[in-house]
């Protein structure tokens, strides 16, 4: 185990991290705004993941372009979950809305197995192969753009929330829908744009990093889970905890693969997130629940 | 063994966020007697409840029933030492129906299941509400469902009890019989700290009155002398909701 | 409509003679299938078994109202604790079953210790079990002594009773049968007692029940004891019916899905309900498995496709619906 080696490791963990970020905050915007706790994002990430995979092997696309267009896909995908499925249930008991989205995982995983097969399946992309040098660490292209997407994106909408007049009414819409309502905002609208955003973010995170990771079906449930520690580490329905949520679980998870075999480098994220649960459930950023 | 000391509240204050709902109030209760809790809203009328009731602990002060300490007891056990507490806001069990919802409050002062629904009965022929024992208590109407939130209370037989604004949407027929229940169980010997907005329902079933104002207590006595208070009245004025 | 101290009572749990004469009819029927539809009983087996473990669910999450999206965690300490006892001490698996359920049991209370008395609520529940399920499901993936992802073959005896093996399927049909009456039996017995007007009481509103003099943490904990108890015991049955347990099997999300999804459409909260679900589902996961050969989750997709319509528009379940149905026709 060497200097260069540990580096290399954390290096990477972090640029993943930002990936994990910008999952995490398409997870929260929808618990943030509609207070649904969203189990199908996993199946989000491996459809934009999917997206981009078929985009450039059918399409010959440049991935990078494939991630735009899994950015619109899985935006439309997200605006018809939500007005189909979701505002049915929105003012069922949380534990239904969790078992509907966890149903609509179900399905659109084993959907997946049916239609494209359990095979995994990997990008042909000559970007995979070209990595950065400093000094003895080498920074694998791919990630560091996929970080750099991951980045944008989150500072996209970050501004979206802050800057416009259509963040302002997504805030107002999260912290009393009642009185958005009053001020003339059509929550409806905002409910199908927001969940089509955090949608978005989930097609784009999948699509980059689908240049140097395997698409297969059930990829979205390790994401999933770690879009979740992500989230309540950093707080339910805090953008910002979710950023900085992401970064810190992708450096635990290649702590984690530094010393731990293949299979279990997720503990320690697991771990976290059940700390966090117990002793600071507001997690990092998160509002305090009475 | 001093035997004036029912409830007494020490000097307690609760802060949530750094937002002070309670300050230093201090209040006593006499038995038999049924002490009327008012404030404009926000005056930390139902802070004070869940304090005494321990659904959360007070940053200081001491609170004491029948000489015991309840700080850090849990709301379960406070229920077996004798105090019961309705909710402002009905929490009635609703896929439960009437019977069960009484009953389990009636479990507190029996183990036999039958003896539990015979009490459970008897409770629901107090507050008048027999008839709808078997229903879903999601299918009562908001005044039967107050009556229930006070059936429940009752049916474990508290020594004292906390009504948190049980005539709230009750029309003025409605609001004058769950008076009578008051004064009813009064006179079954159960103590009563009734909180309410209205003053005028809150007067006509009152012994004594504590006013509380941004939580603080701003006045304690009888009616009449409450009423008339300065502090009182600059508390409510603009409201509309004071009347003598 | 009898007042008040008549002789009719709700509140306890009580059969008719005649609904006891119906219980024996069907079980007699149910004892003569095995020479009447012999095909029938890998199905029936497995119906059963699945029925006892979601009916485990159902007492903490139909009763007292804690969803665990992770119970396959206790169903797999079951299956993992007595099989490693008869592989390394030839321990039988009856007794073993003891040693399965009370490390579920322990296992249980030590999750239910921490989420409940830190006040986890709901969904936060839910998704610690996962986190709990997964955890142990990629320690026993990766972990060689217990199998690792090859799993454990359970020592084959032949003919021996004494160890839980038989030629033959009908000892676990008669075996699994009658343990799923007991489970009916549990919890029926349960709905009319204090214990289980307090699960409720708990489900509905924790701080109204709090109020009301119940504890609800003991309430939750006493739940939490039969449910894992009741799920681990169902994973010893389980492995040595099929001779074989692995990671995925046992501990995987599919088989945490598999328990859940059987009370939540019979009907949560419901004596019958893990029954009628598991008749209905189970059947439904094994043609598919057999129509679809090569990809078995064909079945699970059209779990999703059920769990989204059943809470969208039976969220009660199926019992629930017939329920409502009874009702509106009484009147």
């Amino acid at each position: 185990m060497t200097y260069s080696f540990v580096l290399e490791s954390l290096l990477n963990g972090l640029l993943v991290g930002g990936v994990y970020s910008l999952m995490a905050i398409g997870l929260t915007l929808i618990f943030g705004v509609m207070k649904v706790i969203n189990f199908a994002h996993g199946s989000l990430i491996m459809l934009g993941m999917y997206t981009a995979y078929w985009a450039v092997a059918l399409l010959h696309v440049d991935p990078y372009i494939s991630v735009l267009i899994s950015f619109g896909v899985l935006f439309l995908v997200g605006a018809a979950f939500q007005k189909f499925l979701i505002n049915p249930i929105l003012d069922a008991p949380e534990h239904n809305q969790l078992l509907l989205t966890l149903g609509v995982s179900l399905f659109m995983e084993n959907f997946a197995v049916f239609v494209w097969s359990p095979d995994y399946r990997v990008m042909k992309t000559p970007y995979s192969g070209i990595n950065f040098y400093v000094g003895d660490v080498s920074i694998s292209f791919v990630r560091l753009v996929a970080f750099g997407l991951a980045m944008l994106v989150s500072a996209v909408i970050y501004m979206v929330l802050t800057r416009t007049d259509l963040g302002k009414a997504i805030r107002a819409a999260s912290e009393e829908p009642r009185g958005a309502l009053l001020m003339g905002i059509n929550i409806r609208r905002i409910y199908l744009i927001t969940f089509g955003m955090g949608a978005a973010c989930a097609g784009v995170s999948g699509a980059a990093v689908t240049p140097f990771m395997p698409v297969y079906p059930y990829v979205g449930w390790l994401f999933v889970i770690t879009a979740f520690v992500v989230v309540v580490l950093g707080g339910m329905g805090s953008v910002f905890g979710a950023f900085i949520g992401g970064l810190i679980i992708g450096l635990a998870d290649s702590v984690g693969a530094i010393f731990l075999a293949g299979s279990m480098k997720s503990i320690i994220s697991f771990i976290i997130f059940i700390l966090i649960l117990l002793f600071k459930p507001s997690g990092l950023f998160g509002r305090e629940n009475a | 063994m001093g035997n004036s000391s029912f409830l007494e509240i020490l000097s307690v204050s609760k802060s949530f966020r750094g937002l002070e709902a309670l300050s230093d109030v201090s209040v006593n209760l006499k038995q038999g007697e049924i002490l009327g809790l008012i404030g404009p809203n926000g005056a930390g009328k139902t802070t004070l409840f869940n304090l005494v009731t321990g659904f959360f602990p007070p940053d200081s002060g001491q609170i004491r029933f029948l000489g015991q300490n309840t700080v850090g007891l849990k709301p379960h056990q406070i229920c077996k030492l004798g105090i019961t507490r309705t909710f402002q806001i009905v929490k009635s069990f609703s896929q439960l129906s009437t019977l069960e919802n009484v009953a389990v409050g009636c479990y507190n002062c029996s183990s036999d299941i039958r003896e539990v629904e015979e009490m459970a009965w008897e409770t629901l022929r107090f507050v008048g509400l027999e008839k709808k024992a078997l229903d879903p208590a999601n299918s009562l109407t908001t005044p039967d469902r107050k009556r229930l939130e006070l059936a429940r209370a009752l049916g474990t037989k508290p020594k004292l009890l906390l009504l948190d604004e049980v005539m709230a949407g009750l029309n003025p027929k409605e609001q004058g019989d769950i008076i009578k229940l008051v004064h009813k169980i009064r006179d079954q010997g159960t103590t009563v700290f009734i909180i309410e907005h209205h003053m005028r329902v809150i007067m006509g079933v009152s012994d004594r009155i504590v006013v509380l104002n941004h939580g603080v207590c701003i006045a304690d006595g009888e009616p009449r002398k409450v009423c008339e208070d300065k502090n009182v009245i600059e508390a409510y004025l603009g409201k509309g909701v004071y009347a003598c | 409509m009898p007042e008040g101290s008549a002789h009719t009572y709700y509140l306890q749990r009580w059969l008719g003679f005649q609904a006891w004469i119906a219980i024996a009819v069907v079980l007699a029927a149910l004892h003569a299938l095995p020479w009447v539809v012999p095909s029938v009983l890998h199905i029936m087996i497995m119906i059963f078994l699945y029925a006892i473990m979601g009916q485990g669910w159902n007492v903490l999450g139909g009763y007292a109202g804690q969803f665990s999206f992770g119970h396959s965690l206790f169903f797999g300490i079951g299956a993992y604790v007595s099989t490693l006892l008869f592989i390394h001490f030839g321990l039988s698996p009856w007794v073993g079953m003891f040693f399965s359920c009370s490390a579920g049991i322990v296992m249980g209370l030590f999750l239910g210790y921490l989420s409940f008395r830190y006040g986890l609520k709901g969904p936060f529940f839910a998704l610690i079990m996962l986190a709990f399920a997964e955890i142990f499901h990629m320690i026993t993936m990766g972990w060689r002594a217990v199998g690792g992802a090859l799993g454990l073959l359970v020592p084959l005896k032949g003919n021996s009773p004494l160890l839980m093996q038989f030629v033959g399927k009908e000892p676990f049909y008669f075996l699994t049968l009658w343990m799923t009456v007991g489970s009916l039996y549990l919890v029926w017995r349960i709905e009319g007692t204090r214990t289980g007007l307090y699960f409720l009481a708990t489900r509905e509103d924790h701080d109204a029940a709090e109020a009301l003099g119940v504890n609800t943490f003991r309430s939750q904990m006493a739940a939490m004891v039969i449910s894992s108890g009741m799920t681990a015991i169902g994973g010893t049955v389980y492995a040595q019916y099929l001779l074989y347990i692995d990671p995925d099997s046992t501990f995987g999300v599919a088989n945490s899905v598999e328990i859940m999804l059987r009370p939540i459409i019979g009907g949560p909260g419901t004596i019958l309900g893990p029954l009628l679900g598991s008749v209905l589902l189970t059947p439904l996961s094994e043609i598919t498995r057999l129509a679809f050969q090569s990809y078995s989750g064909v079945h699970l997709m059209i779990y999703g496709i059920i769990l989204v319509l059943v809470i969208m528009f039976l969220p009660d379940g199926i019992i629930g619906l017939a329920k409502k149905t009874l009702a509106r026709v009484g009147k």
